[in-house]
């Protein structure tokens, strides 16, 4: 049945990123988090990233992603555990480990009277960097700010507020980015350009982690993907393996007759009408001992079932999660 | 990198370009009050009561009148640098940012207190138009106009970490400072006040400043230079404890 299948499921796994970089750009031990009230946002959460990837975070609302990154990054103190930011512990080494990041946080947070050039400098100035005018030009051009850059920020549409924030967190020229739902309330044209910018900072050598409810998005961009949910990190896989591991395959078979319900010989299998009863789908375990493709094959040969063509399709990374999210209710 | 100088400059620089936009407003409301305080105690009131102490009356009240205006410059300036960051919730990239506590407290309390200082002047200057003012010890009158000025934005900067809204960022300057304030010896020495006022006089810490300031000018105070100085570096390093205590603690900075 291999030959059947249109994404063939032995193909490498992580691209070309895999075994290339595996140093730990920052490095997070039994971090947790309880915040005055005594609601508990993050339960000991162990997770490494690695230099160079592109990492993301991936939780309902509420599941404690925000609260992650804004440990690492300094604005919220953790309640146990260590973080090792490029080789500097974030709580006694501030400076340098701070030196080194960047951070979109996820609300728009401005100061709405100051033009768009002076923000961006200030943020500069704030990490102790030199004045340094060419950089900060390009960074809004990148950001396609630079026509706007004497503009008060107040004049601006949201998805260029959010692009201030960009620039504010880029001006400091940091090795590692934090990106919490940077492409919330953008537009899709807007949207492309954030993950072309996103894959040239990596190229640039800029280590990502970012936070997104769009899975197309983790999917389009990250390497590696981490899920959380209720404060608890639940996996963390390289995309390509999650993909692979935990993927479910559909089998539709294109059928030349259509009908109206499935036979009694096809019982053993769980299987659906689709289109009207054109098509008859099966999902499968890719990964199964037995997918039961072959049997079900013959089955509905034996049976005198014709059809025009069959395909199978790979669960898309949102369908996965989900499937996660609401196992672990399940559990519960 | 152990100082971040950059950082303190940038943040310095960020706050006297947010007073610059309010100048006008920021130096005529205190050019027009004092005016307006020199024709009602001045003229009105100062025509019938002469002199204190060998010192006319329209002199007399300069050195109050230049505190009681740094007082609330001070606190305002001061703890509104630090409430808008916390409201607007910009105040995530200085939590971010590689600059420690106490250079954080050099940049707003400074940017603060060179605006009040500023103020300050504004009104000395104005003052000279109405009165003849003479200033007998200037290292003194230097040393409390800058001591005051840090102190007082020092304490508006912990009112500003303190508040949780705007209400709460008004609260005590208007409802413990400004009474304190008039109650401090501005406008009358206290030994105007019947004895058992002047007793109780003595618990406001204002007075101590006041007289201190006034000493500076015309060398006559209602406490002695030296209690004066006290209490203004009392009153200094306790604002700086609690300051020290906040960052710390991370004290409603940091959840
Ligand atoms: N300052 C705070 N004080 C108390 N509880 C908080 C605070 N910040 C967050 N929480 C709680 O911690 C939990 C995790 O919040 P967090 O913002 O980390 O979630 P998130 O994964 O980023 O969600 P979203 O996808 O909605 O952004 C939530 O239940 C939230 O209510
Ligand atoms: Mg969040």
């Amino acid at each position: 049945m291999r030959a059947a299948d249109n994404q063939s499921t032995d193909s490498a796994p992580g691209g070309g990123f895999s075994g290339t970089a595996q140093v730990p750009v920052i490095s997070i031990s039994g971090l947790s988090k309880t915040y005055q009230g005594g609601f508990q946002a993050l339960k000991s959460v162990d997770l490494e990233i690695r230099k160079g990837e592109i990492f993301a975070l991936l939780g309902p609302n509420g599941a404690g992603k925000t609260t992650m990154i804004s440990i690492v990054c300094g604005i919220v103190t953790p309640s146990t555990g260590k973080v090792i930011a490029d080789g500097h512990d974030i709580q006694r080494d501030y400076r340098a480990a701070r030196t080194k990041i960047g951070l979109v946080p996820q609300e728009l947070h401005t100061d709405q009277f100051e033009r768009v050039i002076d923000t961006v400098n200030f943020s500069r100035g704030l990490f102790g960097k030199p004045r340094n005018p060419a950089y900060v030009e390009k960074i809004l051009r990148d950001l396609t700010l630079w026509e706007k850059r004497n503009n008060k920020i107040m004049e601006l549409s949201g998805g260029m507020k959010r692009r201030v924030m960009i620039a504010k967190a880029l001006s400091h020229e940091p090795d590692i980015l934090f990106l919490d739902e940077p492409t919330a309330g953008v537009d899709v044209e807007l949207r492309r350009d954030m993950w072309a910018l996103v894959h040239q900072l990596r190229t640039s050598g800029v280590t990502i982690i970012l936070t997104t409810h769009y899975i197309e998005e983790a999917e389009e961009m990250a390497d590696r993907v981490g899920v959380i949910n209720k404060g608890e990190l639940i996996l963390v896989e390289e995309k390509a393996t999650l993909m692979k591991k935990l993927g479910r395959k559909t089998l539709t078979l294109n059928l030349a007759e259509p009908m109206t319900a499935i036979p009694d010989g096809l019982s053993d299998w769980k299987l659906t009408i689709k289109a009207d009863g054109n098509e008859l789908e099966y999902e499968f375990d890719a990964n199964a001992e037995r997918t039961g493709v072959p049997s079900l094959l013959r089955r509905t040969s034996d049976l005198g079932i014709a059809f025009k063509d069959l395909n199978t399709r790979q669960s898309s990374l949102e369908e996965i999660f989900v499937g996660l999210v609401s196992d672990r209710k399940g559990e519960k | 990198m152990g100082f971040n100088a950059r950082g303190v400059w940038a943040i310095y620089k960020f706050e006297l370009h947010r007073f610059r936009r309010t100048l006008l407003t920021g130096l005529l409301t205190p050019v027009i009050t004092t005016s307006l305080y020199f024709i009602v105690f001045g003229s009105a009131i100062g025509s019938r009561m002469t002199e204190i102490g060998g010192v006319p009356y329209g002199a007399f009240i300069v050195p109050g009148l230049i505190m009681l205006s740094m007082f609330t410059e001070s606190i305002f300036n001061a703890s509104f640098g630090i409430y808008m960051p916390k409201w607007s919730g910009t105040i995530y990239e200085l939590l971010s940012a590689p600059i420690s506590a106490f250079e954080t407290v050099l940049a707003y309390v400074g940017a603060a207190a060179t605006k009040s200082m500023i103020v300050g002047l504004v009104i000395l200057v104005t003052a000279n138009f109405f009165v003849d003012l003479q200033i007998l010890h200037p290292f003194w009158t230097a040393a409390f106009f800058v001591l005051i000025a840090t102190t007082f934005c020092l304490f508006g900067f912990i009112i500003g970490i303190w508040a949780k809204s705007f209400e709460q960022l008004q609260v005590i300057p208007m409802l413990i400072i400004m009474p304190l304030t008039f109650l401090g010896g501005a406008f009358y020495s206290i030994d105007m006040l019947p004895a058992a006022w002047r007793t109780v006089t003595l618990f406001n810490p204002i007075v101590y400043l006041i007289s201190g300031f006034r000493w500076s000018f015309y060398g006559k105070g209602d406490v002695s230079v030296e209690i004066s100085m006290a209490a203004t570096l009392g009153f200094f390093g306790l604002c700086l404890a609690v300051i020290w205590w906040i960052f710390r603690t991370g004290y409603r900075l940091k959840s």
